[in-house]
């Protein structure tokens, strides 16, 4: 019987389980490739977690508030054309913090109710574990997001009204956590694990190159002129589409290193990373960076940035990448050295534009600099084609109106 | 569009926190002292300076070029700058 099952993803290197927070669909729709079927938790926040296959929905066999394995089948999908069926429920390997089993949680709100509240990661975490219903919450955030702070008022004031439930409604969840800054420990934890993996597992080599960035920020300044404040371009788009055409010279550096094996990736879809205002970071993907605009990765890099920080990333957002790029020039460094994120066999690094004396043809001038690192896998690539890249680097850069 | 010409610099001052609210909801702007860099004390990246920069133009109509960016430092370089531009 052409079934499939849908499983819990991996969203990146660092993610063990993840909490079903809402289905986006019900037995009986109809689904297609790219959909967005589920919101799941994970340490990085809420994620909105696509599917890879057109069919039907069979069955949900996850519920929400579940905290499952990654692998773990959160439903059945049956293939068009094939006639329904009624397939055995699988049991499901429901983690709870001590091992026990689950207790029944209450029936969860309709998929459609919580989708207009918008909720930060943050306060909807803190409800759940101050047994917050959301739905009775007023929020005070941007277009009424619910935040922390209301959270924490709404519990302080169910607290000072109604007596404490005879049965515990708070999810046993991870109660070994302190309830603040909650989020902010597990996501420190998911980077730490990815981070230690990455150093310990792949033989990093740095290359370093200064480019004199005074031929693109001039094209920049000047495209800047011709348009509204609305439309222009930052700096960081100039880079980001640099890098892609300099992974298409160097093609070595855009994929993974699996298995003892190097997997050099056709689609060159650029992690960047974005810092949370709250701490932490996400490397989401700007997908096919190579064949976008620079005004088409303007406004990928929007889209990207709106949603990290309204906690509205997809789950292809954060498995698709396949090169990192950070970007600290907003602070004072001149230089960042990266580490890796596994898989992936390459990070670009670039720091802040400043000012340095500049030797070019015996004359000795001041140009704005700026120093973009390579960090690459030395398992999958060596040191000259490393060179080669940041030379392609700093090329494509030059000829920014081409870019 | 606000009726610029009657803005004083207090009203200034509130589209400007009320700008920055916006891209920064969690700041405590009351605490913001006049005289710092605003960029660094609320953590404001390229790409929210352009969003900052985007909103003050919706809701002042000023346009301001990335060549002023650097005259616009503090809240008070802020609220002088604006207000030199809608006189």
């Amino acid at each position: 019987m052409p079934m499939s099952e849908f499983r819990m993803p991996s969203l990146g290197a660092d993610m063990a389980a993840g909490t079903l927070v809402a289905w986006k669909v019900k037995p009986g729709d109809h689904v297609t490739r790219g959909m967005v079927v589920a919101e799941v938790e994970t340490d990085k926040g809420i994620i909105e977690v696509e599917i890879f296959e057109d069919g039907v929905i069979e069955q949900l066999i996850v519920q929400p508030s579940q905290k499952v394995p990654v692998g773990t089948v959160l439903a059945l999908l049956r293939h068009n054309g094939a006639p329904p069926a009624p397939p055995p429920p699988a049991p499901v390997p429901v983690m709870t913090a001590a091992g026990a089993p689950p207790a029944p949680s209450a029936p969860p709100a309709p998929a459609a109710e919580r989708e207009r509240v918008r909720v930060s990661p943050v306060a909807r975490r803190l409800a759940a574990e101050l047994g917050v219903d959301l739905s009775s919450v007023q929020g005070s955030g941007p277009h009424g997001a619910i935040e922390r702070a209301d959270v924490e008022a709404a519990a302080a004031r169910k607290a000072a009204v109604a007596p404490p439930p005879s049965a515990p409604v708070t999810p046993a969840r991870e109660p070994e956590r302190p309830a603040g800054g909650d989020a902010q420990a597990a996501m420190r934890r998911a980077i730490a694990a990815a981070m230690a993996r990455s150093n310990r597992d792949i033989p990093h080599y740095y290359l370093e190159t200064r480019i004199d960035m005074s031929r693109p920020l001039r094209w920049l300044e000047a495209e800047n002129q011709k348009r509204s404040v609305r439309d222009r371009l930052l700096p960081a788009v100039l880079l980001i589409k640099a890098v892609a055409r300099a992974l298409g010279d160097v093609p070595e550096l855009n994929g993974y290193w699996i298995d003892d094996c190097h997997q050099p990736q056709e689609a060159i879809n650029i992690g960047f990373a974005v810092a949370l205002r709250q701490g932490g970071l996400v490397t989401p993907a700007i997908h096919h960076a190579d064949l976008k605009s620079l005004d088409e990765l303007m406004e990928a890099l929007r889209d990207l940035i709106t949603r990290v920080r309204s906690g509205r990333l997809r789950s292809s957002d954060l498995t698709d990448g396949t090169v990192t790029v950070t970007n600290l020039g907003d602070l004072g460094v001149e230089k960042v050295y990266g580490v890796i994120y596994p898989p992936q066999v390459a990070l670009i690094g670039f720091g802040k534009v400043t000012e340095q004396p500049w030797a070019e043809g015996g004359m000795l001038g001041i140009r704005p600099v700026l120093t973009a690192t390579l960090a690459a896998d030395h398992r999958a690539t060596d040191g000259r084609r490393g060179a080669q890249f940041l030379e392609a680097l700093t090329r494509h850069l030059q000829e920014a109106d081409k870019l | 569009m606000t009726p610029v010409q009657t803005l004083s610099a207090a009203q200034i001052k509130e589209v400007i926190f009320a700008c920055l609210k916006q891209i920064a909801p969690e700041a405590d702007l009351e605490s913001l002292s006049p005289d710092v860099n605003v960029r660094e004390a609320l953590d404001i990246d390229s790409f929210d300076y352009l969003n900052f920069m985007i909103a003050l133009d919706a809701e002042l109509g000023v346009a301001i070029p990335e060549a002023d960016y650097g005259q616009l430092a503090t809240l008070n370089d802020i609220v002088r700058y604006i207000s030199a531009r809608l006189a």
